[in-house]
């Protein structure tokens, strides 16, 4: 599907993306860059990788109809249940398609950021699989208020490198696990986490999470108003998004991490604030000083808490596809216990974002409302139950 | 003088400081620049700090931060580029979002007026450069200086000579910067670099850190560029000029 939303044959989405690298990743991202779309295409890879999705991660996830939370907002409200995935996130669907696209690569050995702790379980678990080593970039912070998940890739076995830099999060992360690949150019591969970095990744993280888009159009009977999907870097939102996304009738909803509120500027909301420059390796929204330094962004949710965002968003955004929106941290937690309540299922805090959205629109009956229920909560549990005892 | 003029001198054997504006002390380039001068430095290399510097070891990250901390910014720099006045042959080198969000013709213009003849943006790739900042920067007279790696193929390096108006930065292994993987084991790669007959002068980097590594560097090049070890000796130095003459003492050979 080419148009004007996806990505040219130069690596940019309008004025966004391209490859900023070093020389010293060149050849990686040349290699990537010539070959994915032909091994994605083939065959034997996608036969491979539907029976992962199908036996491994449980594909495809339910479109769940939420009778208590529609009949409490008086519309149509179907949540995607990627909380159902193995490992409890969207992040398994694009971890598998690229382990299976590094082993195409003769990769020996994995490196992967990650902030919330879903990206490295899922990418840990990947590796696990395949019997690959794997070494996963983590911000100190995040390891701290992610702990679960820490436990889980050291179950799983892989290396965890906490990272002290910046503000130990996930940008620190993913700086670190670009310098591992600079140093290790020739046996490794760079599992990026969501729709950022150089050229080709955000297209390609695309692709592997586009299934959740292509699921949502067979499973649901009339076509959706709206669907909703929070923005760390964007991989479960572009996913949920991508089959509709020349479908002008449906609106498509982006929430960012408005942290203590954007006007605090302790917050996550980059097309909110942001201006263009390049982080990661993209040319793309950044939160930034005047003078071009990258503001240390703020979100209780570890896997929002980042101050770029995928190019391709940086572009919907301009092209006004797509409506950007944000959420505080406490509407996150209240949307959190509510949705625990209301329908029995706990989300991570990431998700919870979208969830809150609920309460910023004006609905109707007629409205027929997907919310891509990105991940489950158990890592959030310690975060959540203080929220909880402060509440009682 | 510019870099292409002393590059154009029969003198061999270049030595190339890299140090980080801003560190260890918001002004301590007003004293690096005449002490690097006075000993006996062919050229330096002015770091501008950056947030996120991903080529960058945890030495040089780490000058940045504090250099960032200590409020540096590139108006200072340039401020502080007039002021001094040195003539050494300049060179800077930095992350392009700094150069973007400064405006890239004002940086052309900045750099023309404080007499910087080159600049190194690690991640400007080639093509976009060419496609959007090229003619700018020759507008003003700044070449922009590329790097070749050991894994750099013979087409691309040959490309980039091509491209080049001043030196190729040879990084001596596949690392970010301040690695310690030793310059020794570059030897098979220098030699294919050297074999090749490039038009451009080669100066080496990463991994130099005593005088044996820049006499190394040397047998394969025009020069070599030291930086993590000098940001390393001057980390904590009270007497920055003293300090930096030392170091250079220990570097270059006696005459
Ligand atoms: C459950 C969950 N949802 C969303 C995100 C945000 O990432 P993205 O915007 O790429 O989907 C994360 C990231 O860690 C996550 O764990």
């Amino acid at each position: 599907m080419i148009s004007k939303y996806t990505v040219n044959e130069q690596g940019f989405y309008g004025e966004y993306g391209g490859a900023f690298i070093p020389e010293m990743l060149h050849p990686n991202i040349e290699e990537l860059k010539t070959s994915y779309k032909k091994i994605i295409k083939s065959p034997s890879f996608q036969e491979e990788l539907q029976q992962l999705l199908q036996d491994y991660v449980g594909r495809p996830t339910p479109l769940y109809l939420a009778k208590r939370l529609s009949a409490h907002y008086q519309s149509t409200i179907y949540l995607k249940r990627e909380d159902l995935c193995h490992t409890g996130a969207h992040k398994i669907n694009n971890a598998l398609g690229q382990i299976l696209v590094a082993k195409k690569l003769n990769k020996t050995r994995i490196i992967a950021e990650t902030g919330a702790g879903q990206h490295g379980v899922a990418t840990a678990t990947a590796c696990a699989l395949m019997g690959i080593e794997c070494v996963v970039y983590m911000g100190e912070k995040d390891m701290h208020r992610q702990a679960p998940n820490v436990a889980r890739m050291k179950m799983l076995g892989a290396t965890i490198v906490p990272v002290v830099s910046g503000s130990k999060t996930l940008k620190d992360a993913t700086n670190e696990a670009i310098r591992d690949w600079i140093n290790n150019p020739t046996d490794t591969h760079y599992i990026i986490g969501s729709v950022v970095g150089p050229h080709p990744y955000p297209d390609m993280v695309c692709q592997f999470q586009a299934i959740i888009s292509k699921e949502i159009k067979n499973q649901i009977k009339t076509e959706p108003t709206h669907i909703i999907a929070c923005i760390g870097g964007g991989s479960n939102a572009i996913g949920a998004f991508y089959h509709y996304l020349k479908n002008e009738n449906v609106q498509l909803i982006g929430v960012e991490a408005a942290g203590l509120g954007i006007e605090t500027h302790e917050t996550a909301a980059t097309l909110a604030l942001g201006s263009k420059g390049v982080l990661h390796a993209c040319m793309t929204k950044i939160l930034q000083t005047q003078d071009g330094q990258v503001i240390e962004p703020h979100s209780i949710s570890a896997g929002l808490d980042y101050p770029g965002i995928g190019p391709q968003h940086a572009h919907l955004h301009q092209l006004e596809r797509v409506h950007y929106t944000s959420i505080t941290d406490q509407e996150a937690l209240n949307a959190a216990l509510f949705l625990s309540k209301m329908e029995g299922i706990i989300p991570a805090l990431e998700s919870a974002h979208a969830i809150a959205y609920l309460e910023k629109m004006n609905l109707k009956p007629t409205d027929n409302i997907i919310i891509n229920l990105s991940g489950r909560g158990d890592k959030d549990l310690e975060v959540l139950t203080k929220t909880l005892n402060h509440d009682d | 003088m510019t870099i292409n003029e002393l590059f154009a001198k029969p003198k061999r054997q270049l030595l190339n400081i890299y140090f980080t504006a801003g560190y260890p002390e918001k002004e301590s380039m007003l004293e690096l620049l005449p002490a690097l001068e006075k000993s006996g430095v062919d050229m330096v290399e002015i770091g501008i700090p950056y947030s996120d510097p991903l080529s960058d070891g945890p030495t040089i990250q780490n000058s940045n931060s504090i250099a960032l901390k200590n409020g540096i910014t590139l108006d200072l720099i340039f401020e502080q580029l007039t002021v001094s006045d040195s003539r050494i042959p300049k060179i800077m080198m930095g992350y392009f979002n700094s150069v973007l969000q400064y405006g890239v013709e004002k940086f052309c213009k900045k750099c023309k007026e404080n007499k910087i003849s080159g600049i190194i943006l690690p991640d400007l790739p080639l093509d976009i450069y060419k496609q959007h900042y090229q003619s700018l920067f020759e507008q003003y007279g700044l070449s922009n200086i590329y790097l070749i790696t050991p894994q750099t193929t013979e087409e691309r390096i040959r490309l980039i000579d091509k491209n080049s108006t001043s030196f190729i930065y040879a990084v001596s292994t596949s690392s970010t910067t301040g690695s310690n993987t030793g310059i020794q084991g570059a030897q098979n790669y220098l030699q294919r670099i050297q074999n090749m007959n490039l038009k451009s002068p080669i100066m080496i980097g990463f991994n130099i850190k005593t005088s044996h590594d820049f006499q190394f560097a040397c047998r394969y090049a025009t020069g070599g560029i030291i930086g993590s070890a000098f940001i390393k000796y001057i980390a904590n130095s009270r007497e920055i000029s003293l300090d930096t003459q030392t170091f250079i003492q220990s570097i270059l050979p006696k005459k």
